[in-house]
């Protein structure tokens, strides 16, 4: 099941470059979350602080607090808590020396599930619920590397939910993608929300509208609005929210 | 008239670049193609199998040249691998930007470039002489010297080709850095890896000079690891440099065992790397 998010005061920094600049806002379990914003308002190191990536590089910094389902992320171990809180990247990123089959069980396998049986069945579990096994069913050896660009991010996708993490959080997913893997992938994010809680972070507005149940805009490293869908889109608080909105800037 | 000035121009480019491909082809078929003419009349099975005859005297091999070669390079490869391999794994996984990295892969640099024999005179005195006596041990920590720079240099080389975004998709799944490295970022660099360390391997099997003042030669089999032993290189120098007709023949034919052996890393190392493009 989805889990809810607390997030309290986030602030980010890159260097000196404060990219986030105290971000409050409450992310609701099993619903859609779209954030939206123009190049560079925060919204990627808004999601990777929520797996605790963002401090992976170096020269970075956090403050804050962000309760996942009643417990501070900062109180857990990285490497544990991105079991509970999967993501996928803009671009797809399969494990190159893995075939397609290793690249699903990767999370799994590498951090020591050895029964052969379990890990066949959740392979066939997370590609029939990315809505890739009827593609790859006949060569799950081959490369990972071998399948088109909206393949292989499904394959990304599929590997994410392997894990059985309760948040997913996608960074820009399909903005790589043609329309008709784009529509795959938007249909794929409907049926998640029923056992995952997403945020996804997106440049195209209609997307949000078609996918989101709720939408934040995002401007300089702050949160402006936050709301349903349908409201943000046509009855917003905010006169940036609308300008952005309607196209007059970002 | 103009477009006339601009085709001339043109060929008179490519005659150049031309002319100083061929110019560069000379001395490379040149040496190969001489080797083997002198050196294929020279060499037989006995060769490969025989002990050096006495001064002057025809026939005879440089079995223990081959073996001697083949253990220095083994010993070499044993010290040099692991340690270029997980140095360059620590200058690209834990510590990219340090002042101390930056020394390392300076020093890294400086050390590709010195002269062999330096290292030879280092080992001399630092091995050779506190044991009191040539070794094959000697012989082959000379040229893991040689080769730690080179390996760390071409492994860095690959692991940074790894994209970053590889990193994170493991990062992502709750995987350890420990395993990322071991069981996403050096498989996805085998190949490469691989190929640079053969290619190490294939440069100081030919190495002399550093030879000269560690392993010394012998017209024997060396019976321990703890003794002076022959290596084709060295054997090559000293029958090459000799007054004698026959142990010229045999020189050629050392270099041409020698050219082979180079040949076939090589070639290994760069089959290797096809099948990975591919």
């Amino acid at each position: 099941m989805g889990q809810s998010l607390i997030v309290r005061h986030l602030e980010a920094w890159y260097g000196s470059n404060k990219t986030l600049k105290g971000i409050n806002m409450q992310i609701a379990p099993n619903q859609v979350t779209a954030i939206i914003g123009p190049s560079g308002c925060g919204k990627s190191t808004f999601v990777r602080c929520i797996n605790r990536m963002h401090e992976t590089l170096p020269g970075t910094k956090v403050k804050g607090e962000i309760i996942l389902d009643g417990e501070s992320i900062y109180d857990q171990d990285p490497v544990a808590l991105r079991k509970t809180v999967g993501m996928v990247f803009q671009k797809a990123n399969p494990f190159p020396s893995m075939s397609i089959y290793e690249n699903v069980v990767a999370g799994l396998r590498l951090n020591g599930m050895k029964s052969k049986q379990k890990l066949q069945a959740s392979a066939e579990k997370s590609l029939r619920m990315a809505a890739l096994w009827d593609e790859v069913k006949d060569r799950l050896n081959y490369s990972g590397m071998s399948l088109s660009g909206g393949q292989q991010q499904r394959l990304c996708i599929a590997r994410a939910l392997a894990v059985e993490p309760s948040v997913l959080l996608m960074d820009e997913p399909a903005s790589a993608l043609d329309p008709i893997a784009t529509t795959h992938i938007e249909e794929l994010i409907r049926q998640l929300k029923e056992n995952y809680t997403i945020l996804i972070v997106t440049h195209n507005m209609q997307q949000a509208a078609r996918i989101a149940d709720s939408t934040a805009f995002f401007l300089s490293g702050e949160l402006v609005e936050h709301g349903p869908t349908s409201e943000i889109f046509t009855n917003p608080n905010d006169k940036r929210t609308e300008d952005y909105i309607t196209g007059r800037f970002g | 008239m103009n477009d006339r000035l601009r085709r001339y121009r043109n060929l008179t480019m490519m005659g150049i670049f031309t002319i100083a491909t061929l110019i560069a082809l000379v001395p490379l078929f040149g040496v190969l193609g001489y080797v083997v003419k002198n050196g294929f009349s020279a060499l037989n099975f006995e060769f490969f199998i025989n002990l050096p005859k006495a001064m002057g005297l025809s026939g005879g091999g440089m079995a223990n040249a081959i073996v001697g070669t083949l253990i220095m390079v083994a010993i070499a490869t044993l010290i040099g691998i692991p340690i270029g391999i997980l140095t360059a794994i620590y200058l690209t996984e834990y510590d990219r930007t340090s002042w101390f990295s930056i020394g390392v892969r300076f020093a890294t640099d400086v050390l590709t470039g010195i002269p062999s024999i330096i290292v030879g005179i280092v080992i001399y005195t630092a091995v050779v002489l506190k044991m009191g006596h040539f070794s094959a041990l000697a012989g082959g920590l000379s040229l893991a010297i040689i080769m730690i720079p080179l390996i760390i240099r071409s492994t860095e080389e690959m692991l940074k080709l790894v994209s970053h975004s590889i990193r994170e998709a493991g990062y992502a799944l709750g995987i350890s850095k420990r395993v990322i490295i071991l069981r996403i970022i050096l498989p996805t660099a085998a190949k490469g890896i691989i190929t640079g360390a053969m290619l190490a391997v294939a440069r100081v099997s030919g190495e002399t000079a550093p030879l000269l003042f560690t392993a010394l030669g012998n017209q024997y089999w060396a019976h321990s690891l703890n003794e002076p032993i022959a290596a084709l290189p060295v054997q090559i120098y000293q029958y090459a440099t000799s007054p004698y007709k026959e142990w010229h023949q045999q020189a050629w034919a050392g270099s041409l065992v020698l050219i082979l052996m180079v040949i076939v890393l090589n070639l290994i190392a760069r089959l290797a790397f096809r099948s990975r493009s591919n």
